[in-house]
């Protein structure tokens, strides 16, 4: 075990895990942070907590993983390599093992232009593949980035995100594979909608034997509304959302059947991702609508999560 | 070479609010080559000033002067003699330029009629796309001549990042222009090349501290100086 | 400064163009208007509707260049800094440049000097491009009495009406610049 963190034994056990996304707010309120982990607590193994997603300024990761954690909710911390340089990655690191996080997604992070705050200088003093060396060097070696010791040094459970449908396409089992040769743990797809699309990367990941050497959580978003569906489709660079989807949603009435809907895909979709082989695992983003959660990995026959000590 | 673009006029006039004597100057190397800041866009902005100030019947003084380079003493020397009748400086040279000007005539007020902005060549004619970061620690060697410090808008050294699709960066220029992609132009040169092997290199942190980051540089080569 | 385009009446029906004068039309005031027109084409046009006794305006005052192409940015605002109230170039129709591409040059740097003349706060219609042929004598005329029209609307040059402003006193009576000077004390 290199944490023993919750999500890290159930994947190691060859149990299909089950993740979900926590999103802070945008104040000071940490109460929200806190309901959110009330809510998918025992219906997930752990969630991720973004960190200032689409650079959008938010109560930050790490605090928000630490009360998630103090409320029942494993946490996945995220780190962008947008806003902080190395120094404070290895700090901050530091600090959320101290506060007993143990999970981290590293991610090289949207570019700033994207948020609220485009004028800001983004650092990208590392990527994010350099991110994850950096990490697994302070967990198993027990050196910092400038080859000092560390005393002691911090448990985790690295992972990262890999988007089989961004280009160049044929790159991008070999980018896994120079994640799982960085050190990465378990990775988390982007959000899948082009099934078939995502069967052929697996493939190609297959062929090269990543599947043995990483868990890998397929990534999907549960559609809140037809509204949302085209706007994914047509907005969202890299987003391949195939029309049978977007026409199917849109068939049913606006509101709570379309959103019945969008649960129903998402578990139809769960149960086909889970027959892939090499899937370990899958990642809900609901994206502000992570009440739906709980309906959804209850409705995929996912509950109750199992618990290993 | 260096590109600069004149500022808008309306930065120009507030940055020389008052003044009723001015010199604009230009520079006849990078921003002349870049149709910014040369002679003929100084006498164009010396004509633009004295308008405005028909217009606002405002008696002024202002003529134009260039030279080959602003950033070389010996050629300020050139134009000592203009610049002595002169209170106030516009100089539409880089800032490399400017501040040379504002060093060799100080404490005469010296004012930048351009931002300069970029290390970057003409793709095209009147086209000029941004190519180097001046890191101080060049990797393009193995990059397949493309700089991932500048020409990736993260300035990632394992890219291509999730954001990357049908060649084009996630970002876009600010009137929506397409950007290319670095790393998709790295790997399809160095597949070209028969080295896309490096594309699964772990390249480690960069050395920042070599770039603007550490500290203004410099640079002496001893076995130049003058005895 | 704002850009002062020209402003418009508020008349119901009519569009927002340059046609709906801001102010009345001083009929006393005479435009000083600049051509530089292209040896082969314009000018050319120009004595063929000499010859042809057609009546256009005479304040036009004429410059004959080898081709449109000649022109540079620095001459059109020149002719406004010595205080003319309008400029255009006349040269071949595209397509025709005795020069092959002279006359597409003089169209992009007429429209990068109209940018440059709204930056200024004068109304970019005050400089033109027009395309006509040699045989084009009416076309000639036709041109020259548009834009004298043109600028008879916008009225005087805000350069010559600074001036005008400054010393009303000096200015002779059938100035126009000193005619106007009431309505010339704006921004």
């Amino acid at each position: 075990m290199k944490s023993g963190s919750n999500l890290e034994r159930i994947l190691e056990a060859g149990e299909f895990a089950v993740t979900a996304e926590c999103g802070p707010p945008k104040s000071a309120d940490g109460t929200v942070i806190i309901e959110k982990a009330k809510l998918l607590r025992g219906v997930v193994d752990a969630a991720n907590i973004t960190d200032n997603q689409t650079a959008v300024v938010r109560l930050c990761s790490m605090v928000s993983a630490h009360l998630a954690h103090d409320n029942g909710l494993e946490p996945i911390m995220q780190m962008t390599c947008r806003d902080r340089n190395r120094l404070a990655m290895e700090a901050d690191i530091l600090g959320a093992a101290a506060l007993g996080i143990k999970n981290i997604l590293c991610l090289t992070g949207d570019h700033g232009c994207f948020g609220n705050h485009p004028q800001a200088k983004g650092v990208f003093d590392l990527d994010s593949v350099q991110l994850i060396r950096v990490y697994k060097n302070m967990r198993d070696d027990k050196i910092f980035d400038c080859g000092e010791e560390i005393a002691v040094a911090p448990e985790l459970y690295i992972g990262c995100a890999e988007n089989p449908f961004a280009d160049p396409f044929e790159f991008r089992a070999l980018r896994l594979q120079k994640k799982i040769n960085a050190g990465v743990d378990f990775i988390q797809t982007q959000c899948i909608f082009n099934v078939p699309k995502f069967k052929k990367w697996m493939e190609e990941v297959r062929a090269l034997g990543l599947h043995q050497e990483v868990k890998i959580m397929a990534g999907l978003t549960p559609l809140k509304g037809a509204g949302m569906a085209k706007y994914m489709k047509n907005f969202v660079p890299g987003m391949d959302v195939p029309q049978e989807i977007v026409d199917r949603i849109a068939a049913k009435e606006k509101g709570a059947p379309q959103q019945e809907e969008g649960k129903k895909m998402a578990v139809e979709m769960i149960k086909e991702l889970a027959e892939v082989e090499g899937v370990a695992g899958v990642h809900i983003m609901a994206v502000e609508w992570e009440t739906a959660v709980p309906d959804i990995v209850e409705a995929a026959g996912l509950l109750p999560r199992p618990s290993l000590a | 070479m260096i590109t600069a673009e004149r500022k808008p006029l309306e930065e120009i006039l507030k940055l020389l609010e008052g003044q009723g004597k001015v010199l604009v100057a230009g520079c006849d190397t990078c921003v002349a080559i870049c149709l910014t800041g040369g002679e003929k866009e100084a006498e164009i902005l010396a004509s633009e000033l004295r308008i405005m100030a028909k217009k606002e019947g405002r008696e002024v003084q202002i003529e134009h002067t260039s030279a080959i380079r602003q950033c070389e003493w010996e050629y300020l020397d050139t134009i000592a003699d203009k610049v002595a009748e002169y209170p106030v400086v516009l100089s539409m040279a880089c800032g490399i330029g400017i501040q040379s000007m504002a060093e060799k005539f100080a404490p005469k007020l010296v004012l930048p009629a351009v931002n300069t902005n970029m290390l970057g060549m003409p793709q095209e004619h009147a086209v000029w796309l941004e190519r180097c970061g001046a890191c101080g620690d060049c990797v393009i060697g193995e990059t397949a001549g493309v700089c991932p410090v500048v020409r990736c808008s993260k300035s990632l050294m394992n890219g291509p990042c999730g954001g990357s699709h049908d060649g084009l960066c996630e970002v876009t220029g600010p009137n929506k222009e397409e950007i290319e992609c670095a790393w998709a132009l790295i790997y399809d040169r160095l597949k070209a090349q028969g080295r896309e092997a490096l594309m699964l290199e772990l390249r480690p942190p960069k050395d920042w501290s070599k770039s603007s980051s550490g500290g203004p540089r410099k640079m002496v080569k001893e076995e130049a100086k003058p005895v | 400064m704002a850009g002062a385009a020209t402003e418009v009446a508020e008349t119901p029906g009519e569009g927002k163009t340059i046609e709906a004068p801001a102010k009345p039309v001083d009929p006393r005031f005479e435009p000083e208007i600049i051509v530089f027109a292209c040896h082969y084409c314009a000018y050319a046009a120009a004595d063929l509707a000499g010859s042809m006794r057609l009546q256009y305006p005479a304040n036009i005052r004429v410059i004959k260049l080898p081709c449109t192409g000649k022109l540079e940015v620095i001459h059109l605002l020149k002719a406004l800094e010595a205080g003319a109230d309008g400029v255009y170039a006349a040269g071949c129709m595209e397509g025709e440049c005795h020069y092959l591409k002279g006359n597409i040059w003089a169209r992009k740097r007429v429209e990068y000097t109209k940018t440059l003349v709204a930056e200024l706060g004068m109304e970019p219609e005050r400089v033109e491009m027009y395309n006509m042929s040699s045989a084009m004598g009416p076309r000639f005329a036709e041109v020259a009495t548009e834009f004298t029209e043109r600028i008879k609307r916008l009225g005087p040059s805000p350069v010559k009406r600074a001036a005008a402003a400054a010393a009303p006193a000096a200015a002779p009576s059938h100035d126009p610049a000193a005619v106007t000077h009431e309505e010339g004390q704006q921004s």
